[in-house]
Parts: structure tokens; C-alpha cells; sequence
């Protein structure tokens, strides 16, 4: 194992274990104002009025006609409102803030209030719904020439549901009014830079106006990647008007049921095969973004660039669009967009391998990219795909191939084995330049007179071990001990924007900055003197450069590549499956610090299993979302996968520091069509095509099938 | 307005209240036990697990007319135990945090475990943690920790 690779006790470790880290919500409510938002009951709506009830002295109703600035909050574009305009898209829209000393008192006025709705047809299926907030199209090859020449064409529509990023810390965020007028606002968060530039709209402030500071943050997983811009911008307004610090935290059903989530998406799949072979893929990938934009462009752009999978098929044509429903809105979680189409491509693969009458993961081998093959974008595999012999390793790891055939032969009795596999890339950093063009990364180190570095950067430590992994690279740079270069929360007062904490960049990213700084400073080293220095974000030399508008080009400069295999037992009499192993192959590049990945890997993988099998979360026909508690919406357990097994293969990536890629979304990926597949054998080779797929399903399939 | 009187990490206290007021709020609001996190407040996440009489308790779901007489055991206070070093070892050699949000119910769910079954198997640590919501750590490596607490800590339970 590498140097860099060995473990350490994490920085944020004792704190945390011994319960004395604080969170947006432990700090004391002396002097702090609770606000508690009130929520849409209707999913759209005019707004008529509302009639508050008297408030008490200390108490305020705050809403938008008390923005100072711009009522919209910059996401990727301004559609997102701060409080409601003159109607309300979505059950849980925020129509005002509550604030006041009394958590309870605030909470009566709040349920007081009487929103007077003039109610509109809401649009709430999904299917039919047909307001484009984005729609793309790209391609390469001859696609209707392939379909005309085919043997055989294949049509199959995929589908998939919420997931809910479950972070055990709910969204949380509070504001200070500051000396001087200036707004410290704070809290559960994993892009301090995102919030600051949201907020200084809002509050019509310059960027020394406000300064945000992210607090120790109860896991995001992409849930809090553009929510905290929105919480934030509300309680900066409130702190505002109230002129004193407001705390809002939200309770979990608040949280699970008004908070972004993953996209639910249908995937129309066509393939033309000619010789046993996939020739054309005419794909259409539609999500369900809700009723505002916010993170649904990137989300969609790089669910539809993986769309064809890690198959080499010459002719495609891809069609996303993200459409308005009025529902919660979606956004950011862990694969962003990926889940969803590697689900229904995977799922494809092996349903024409079945029809074909060959073995799913023969046929996909078949069709693997490699090294300098082009990509869905026409860019290029620039680095060794590693993708075979990672399935070695993992066919080694479970005796894959045996089981497989051994659970295709006919079974019988009460219950039922299958096992299966998918295999999927995750795209490391930003889809297309948006690291070069909007982000721009920079990062910084301070030397103190007595030697001690300082990381300065904006990326959050929400578990991931940023922390750690930024003061590691640093220090083994530098050649000087751990314990003498930390990385604290950022605070945008006194760092640089290195960039915000997603799409798997921050180690990549960042961490190669930091490494670059590091040299840089040991180069220039001079005991007992104050130092600084700074790198600034270069685009690879090898890229072919990104069009967004014609998406030709490297989407992403390297890839995170994986393989996963699930196999389970079916109790066909209750219809639950049992997962008798869960396993992993997850290329990242050089671990930065193997046990921070590996918890990274497990952790991500299980999030997966959860996505495919128990985690189901729908809304009803007033627009409602139903699973809005942990006892309504199931998360895996310490008991549900005890058998999970991560590996790591390693293929560096030059660029990353000491051959790291993006890690921390890749392993949720796959783990959908791998246990659908397995399902499917269980099931005596049924099709199946829509995920989560639960033990109803499986007593739905069993008893139309008779299996 | 009653008068509930309890020990809180060795402390007598005595609580002036209504006997429905959550203990969770109790504990974080009045007498700043901040390690006891609040996930969800109906029983799910185990988030704000706290220790009653040497057994493990979702605190949102007590209501302070159950805890007179009884003695309440936070992370304040075991984290001063002979018992919390073992497991904070064990924990950190392994990367066993994360985000931590869980982490101070999930010691309290180990230290429950442990001083009933001092040497369990794994399945055994798998139940005894059931009931404590993790989703950072896909779980092994807490289990784990556990389990080499229980080794390595041996004949402290």
C-alpha cells in the first residue's frame, strides 16, 4: 500500500465520537430567535392572502414582501423563490417564517395562520407532464440507418422512483446580524460558496456583506448541495428583519417531504442489434425535476451522458428532458443522475443477452469500451478501462459465474437464489467545463510563525474525511507530521472558493491543488516566518474541450469505474429477498486514505441496495409525498446486507494527487440493476423493469407469473 | 407543573415540569446534553439513544414522568469511562465516523450491548445495533469497531 494510502485517526474523529462536536443545532438558544416556516397545504395555487393572528411582542411574520434584495435564490438559475410569489407550485412551498423566542409559541402562531388559497389544476403525473425546463439532444452515428439494417429491434421503458438522501442531521441553517450590518449566516451545509452568492442576492448586499461559515454538517449526499442556499437565503431575510440571530431546523417529516430528493425518471430504451450485436441505441430520458429548476440541468445532463452505459455502441441518439410537475422539487443526491439510466441500461443489456439466449455478463463484455474508444459525447476514454479484470477479481470474490448458472437451472420450493451484476463508470469532477468556466478553484495554505500549515479551501467536511485527506496530502508534501497541518470548517470571511463540495471533485480537484501548493511552499519554506501560497485551477492539457450546447467533447477527464454483484434469496411465501452477499469493485484511483475510502465505498454501496430494494417514497393524488417519516420510508439497517464486501482496484489517474479520482458517489451507482438482476434470475428469469422493487412487487410478480 | 426527581451523569437533579415533556428537549434544552442528537422524534433513528438504568432508551420518546427515580447516562458523562476509551479506539482505527451524527447513540447502543454480552458474535452486535440509523458507513465498520472494542477491552464489561 502507498504511503498516503496507510490510515490515520481522523481529525474530526474525537470530537465527534465523544458527542462534543457541535451541530447548527446545539449551539445555545439564548438570544436566538426559533423560525419555523409555513408551509404550502396545496400543490398550486394562488396565493389570496394570509391571515396572521396577532403576534406577540418579540414575534414576526416574515415574508417576501421583507426580501431587501432579489426575491429568487441563485441555484443554477433564479427560478427557486425565497417565499412564495403570487402562487404556490408545490405542497411545502414556503409561503413565510415564523419567528420567536418560544419554539412552541412560534409553532401555534404558525399553525394559526390561515393561507387563503385559490386553488389551480395542479400537474402531478409525471407521465403526461410536458413543461420542459430543459430539454437535450445529442448524438453520434447513423441511428435510423443501424434500426433499418437491424435483425432485431428491442423497445423497453424503465422506471424509477425518490430517493431520499436520509442524512440522520436534518437541513438546518441560521443567521447573525453582525456589527457594521454585515449577515453571518451558518449552518448543515456542503457548498459555504453556494449559500454566500445566493444570500448577497437576496439581502441586495456586496460579497463583504455576508459571510457564510459551514457548522459541523450531519451528512449531505447531495441533499444539501443547493437546499442550504434556499434555508439560507430565509433566515438571512428573517435575521434581517428581526434584527436579531434566527435558527431554523427542520423536523424529519418537514425535511423528507419539502426537501430536494432524487429525480423519480422514465427511460425509453431502443437498441438495434444486428449479429448479436448492439448496433444503435435511441434513448429518451425524462425526469421529474418538481416545480422549480434548481439542480435539474446537471443532474440531467449527466444522467443522459452515462445513458448508453460503458458500452461501445456506434450509433446513438439521447434525448433528456427534465419536466415541471408541482412537486417538491428534486436535486443533488450521491450518482446525480446516473442511478437512473445505468439502471435502465444494464437492465437492457441483460434482457437482449436473455433473448439472445446468452448470459447477461458475456453479452456485456462483449460490448465494453477500452482505452481510446470514444465516448457518448465524443470525447475519449483517455486511460486504461480496467472494467474486465475487475470482474475477475469479483468473480473470484463470489465464484459469480458458477452461482449464476448454478441459480439459472430450474428451482424450486419455498425459496429461491439468484445472483447478478452490473458494471457502470462514474464521470470524476464537474460534467463538461464547468470546472474551468464557473468554478475556477482556489486554494490556499498558511504557514504560521511556530510551522503549523493551515488548509485553506471551502470544500465541507460532511463525513467524507476532507478533513483528513486535505491535511494528509499536505503534510506528506510537506514531509512534516500530521498533527501539524489542519483544515478547519470554512468560513468564506477567511477562505478562498475552492469550489463547492460535489461531483466527486474535492479530493480530485482540490486535493491536487493542495498538493501542488504544497510543493510549492516547501520550495519556498523559511522557519519562523508567516507564509502563504495559492494554486489556481488548470484544465488537463489531454482534454478535448466541452460544447454544452452540441455536447461533443470530454464530459469528464477521467472516469471511477466499478463492478457489483449481489446475490439473494427470495422467500417466494412473503416475497422478501435476503441478500446473501453484496459485492463490490470500486476503482477510484489511488486511495487517499484507504479506510476513509473503503467506509466511503461501503457506506455509498448500501445507500444502493436501499435504492433497489426497500427505499420508496411516491406521492398521492393531492401532490402529497406519503413516506415522509423513517417509519414510512425504510433505510437499510445494521441487519439488512451483513454480508457487504468492498474492494478497491486501482487505476491512477496522472492527475489526481497520487493517482485519485473522484470516489464518493461512484459506489451507489449499480447496485440497483445488480439486485434486479439477481431478483430476475430468483424469479425463473422474469423481466423486470422498474426499481425500487420490493417484496410487494415480488408477490405481485409471483402471483401473475406463477413462479 | 410536577417535580421530577432523577440522576443525570452521577448528578441528582431535579426537574421542574410537565411529566409529558420529552425527555430528548429535557435533555438538550435544559441541562445542555448536546451529544444527544434529535433524528427524527418518533423511535426510528435511535439518534438521541440514551442509557436508563444501564438500558438503552430512544429519549424522544420518554416522557419525564417515566425517568423519577431512574439514573440517565449521556455521552457527557461515559465519555469519561475506562469503557468510552476502548471503543473510541477501536471506532477510530477503523474510520468508524463519519459525519458523527449518529456516532454518540451508536457508543450508548454499544455500551448497552456490551455490559449485558460482553463477548458477542457479530450477528449478536448486528442486533444490538439495530435499532441506531447510520447512513454513512454502510454499518461494517462500526460493527466491526465493536467488535474489536469487546476483544481488545476485555474484562471491562
Amino acid at each position: 500500500m502507498e504511503k498516503i494510502s496507510q490510515s490515520v485517526v481522523k481529525k474530526d474523529h474525537a470530537p465527534k465520537i465523544s458527542g462534543r462536536s457541535i451541530y447548527v443545532a446545539d449551539y445555545p438558544s439564548e438570544g436566538v430567535l426559533c423560525g419555523k416556516i409555513l408551509h404550502s397545504k396545496v400543490a398550486r395555487a394562488r396565493i389570496k392572502g394570509v391571515d396572521v393572528p396577532e403576534l406577540p411582542e418579540g414575534y414576526f411574520y416574515v415574508d417576501a414582501r421583507d426580501v431587501p434584495g432579489d426575491n429568487n435564490v441563485n441555484i443554477v438559475l433564479d427560478d427557486t423563490p425565497v417565499f412564495c410569489r403570487e402562487t404556490v407550485e408545490y405542497i411545502g412551498e414556503p409561503i413565510a417564517m415564523i419567528c420567536g423566542p418560544d419554539p412552541a409559541k412560534v409553532e401555534e402562531i404558525r399553525d394559526a395562520c390561515i393561507v387563503n388559497y385559490e386553488e389551480l389544476e395542479p400537474v402531478l403525473d409525471f407521465r403526461s407532464a410536458d413543461e420542459k425546463f430543459f430539454d437535450y439532444n445529442f448524438g453520434h452515428g447513423d441511428v435510423d440507418k443501424a434500426f433499418k439494417e437491424a435483425d432485431k429491434v428491442y423497445e423497453e421503458e424503465f422506471e424509477t422512483g425518490y430517493q431520499e438522501q436520509g442524512y440522520l442531521e436534518t437541513q438546518g441553517m441560521m443567521a447573525e446580524p453582525e456589527e457594521g450590518g454585515r449577515m453571518f449566516v451558518h449552518g448543515s451545509a456542503q457548498c459555504a460558496y453556494y449559500i454566500h452568492g445566493a444570500v448577497k442576492r437576496v439581502l441586495g448586499c456586496d460579497s463583504d456583506g455576508v459571510h457564510i461559515l459551514q457548522d459541523v454538517t450531519g451528512g449531505g449526499f447531495g441533499g444539501k448541495e443547493a437546499f442550504p442556499s434556499i434555508l439560507g437565503c430565509e433566515v438571512a431575510v428573517a435575521a434581517r428583519k428581526c434584527n436579531k440571530p434566527v435558527r431554523c431546523v427542520f423536523d424529519r417529516r418537514e425535511d423528507m417531504e419539502y426537501t430536494s430528493k432524487r429525480h423519480p425518471s422514465l427511460c425509453h430504451y431502443k437498441a438495434a442489434v444486428k449479429d448479436g450485436r448492439v448496433t444503435a441505441l435511441d434513448i429518451d430520458v425524462k425526469f421529474n425535476a418538481g416545480a422549480y429548476s434548481t439542480l435539474s440541468a446537471v443532474v440531467l445532463q449527466r444522467g443522459i451522458i452515462a445513458s448508453p452505459g460503458i458500452y461501445n455502441v456506434p450509433n446513438v441518439r439521447v434525448h433528456g428532458w427534465a419536466v415541471k410537475t408541482n412537486t417538491t422539487p428534486c436535486g443533488a443526491y450521491r450518482g446525480f443522475g446516473g442511478p437512473q439510466t445505468f439502471f435502465a441500461i444494464e437492465m437492457l443489456m441483460d434482457h437482449i443477452a436473455a433473448d439472445l439466449g446468452k448470459d447477461s455478463l458475456e453479452f456485456k463484455e462483449a460490448h465494453l469500451v477500452k482505452e481510446g474508444d470514444v465516448t457518448s459525447t465524443n470525447g475519449k476514454y483517455h486511460f486504461p478501462v480496467p472494467v474486465k479484470d475487475m470482474i475477475e477479481e469479483i468473480d473470484k470474490a463470489c465464484d459469480y459465474r458458477k452461482k449464476r448458472a448454478e441459480y439459472k437451472k430450474p428451482q424450486s420450493g419455498r425459496y429461491r437464489r439468484g445472483i447478478g451484476m452490473s458494471m457502470y463508470f462514474h464521470g470524476a469532477g464537474f460534467t463538461g467545463s464547468g470546472e474551468r468556466d464557473l468554478i475556477k478553484a482556489v486554494a490556499k495554505l498558511r504557514k504560521y510563525k511556530d510551522g503549523r500549515v493551515e488548509v485553506l479551501a471551502s470544500n465541507g467536511e460532511i463525513g467524507q474525511g476532507v478533513r483528513t485527506t486535505f491535511p494528509k496530502i499536505v503534510a506528506n508534501e510537506l514531509d512534516i507530521p500530521l498533527d501539524r497541518v489542519f483544515y478547519d470548517h470554512p468560513d468564506t470571511a477567511r477562505v478562498p472558493d475552492s469550489g463547492p463540495t460535489v461531483a466527486s471533485r474535492s479530493l480530485m480537484v482540490v486535493g491536487e491543488l493542495l498538493r501542488r501548493a504544497a510543493i510549492k511552499l516547501k520550495e519556498q519554506w523559511a522557519d519562523g516566518e508567516e507564509q502563504e501560497v495559492e494554486e489556481r485551477f488548470k484544465e488537463p492539457d489531454f482534454l478535448i474541450p466541452f460544447y454544452l450546447d452540441k455536447f461533443e467533447g470530454d464530459a469528464y477527464p477521467t472516469y471511477a469505474w466499478a463492478v457489483n454483484a449481489i446475490e439473494l434469496e427470495i422467500d417466494t411465501y412473503t416475497g422478501r429477498a435476503k441478500v446473501l452477499g453484496a459485492y463490490g469493485n470500486f476503482d477510484v484511483g489511488t486511495p487517499a486514505d484507504y479506510n476513509i475510502v473503503l467506509g466511503q465505498m461501503e457506506g455509498g454501496f448500501l445507500q444502493g441496495i436501499g435504492y433497489a430494494s426497500i427505499e420508496k417514497m411516491e406521492y398521492d393524488n393531492k401532490g402529497r409525498i406519503r413516506n415522509n417519516s423513517y417509519s414510512d420510508y425504510l433505510m437499510p439497517t445494521t441487519k439488512d446486507v451483513p454480508n457487504l464486501k468492498c474492494m478497491l482496484h486501482v487505476e491512477k489517474y496522472p492527475e489526481g494527487p497520487y493517482g485519485a479520482k473522484g470516489a464518493g458517489e461512484l459506489p451507489l451507482v449499480g447496485a440497483t440493476s445488480a439486485y434486479l438482476e439477481a431478483v430476475e434470475q430468483a424469479l425463473g428469469g422474469v423481466k423486470l423493469n422498474h426499481a425500487p422493487f420490493t417484496a410487494e412487487d415480488t408477490l405481485a410478480v409471483i402471483e401473475k407469473e406463477g413462479v | 407543573m410536577a417535580e421530577i426527581r432523577f440522576v443525570l451523569n452521577g448528578k441528582e437533579e431535579t426537574y421542574t415540569g410537565s411529566l409529558s415533556d420529552r425527555l430528548l428537549d429535557v435533555l438538550r434544552d435544559v441541562y445542555r446534553c448536546t451529544s444527544v442528537k434529535c433524528g427524527c422524534k418518533e423511535g426510528e433513528c435511535g439518534a438521541c439513544s440514551v442509557l436508563i438504568d444501564g438500558t438503552l432508551y430512544n429519549s424522544c420518546c420518554v416522557a419525564m414522568g417515566a425517568v423519577e427515580g431512574s439514573s440517565i447516562v449521556t455521552m457527557e458523562s461515559f465519555r469519561e469511562t475506562k469503557r468510552f476509551e476502548a471503543l473510541e479506539k477501536a471506532f477510530g482505527e477503523l474510520s468508524a465516523v463519519q459525519c458523527g451524527f449518529c456516532i454518540p447513540g451508536m457508543v450508548l447502543a454499544a455500551e448497552a450491548l456490551l455490559s449485558k454480552n460482553p463477548h458477542p458474535t457479530e450477528d449478536e452486535i448486528r442486533d444490538g445495533l439495530s435499532g441506531n440509523l447510520c447512513r454513512c458507513t454502510g454499518y461494517n465498520a462500526i460493527v466491526n469497531a465493536v467488535n474489536n472494542a469487546a476483544k481488545e477491552g476485555n474484562g471491562l464489561w
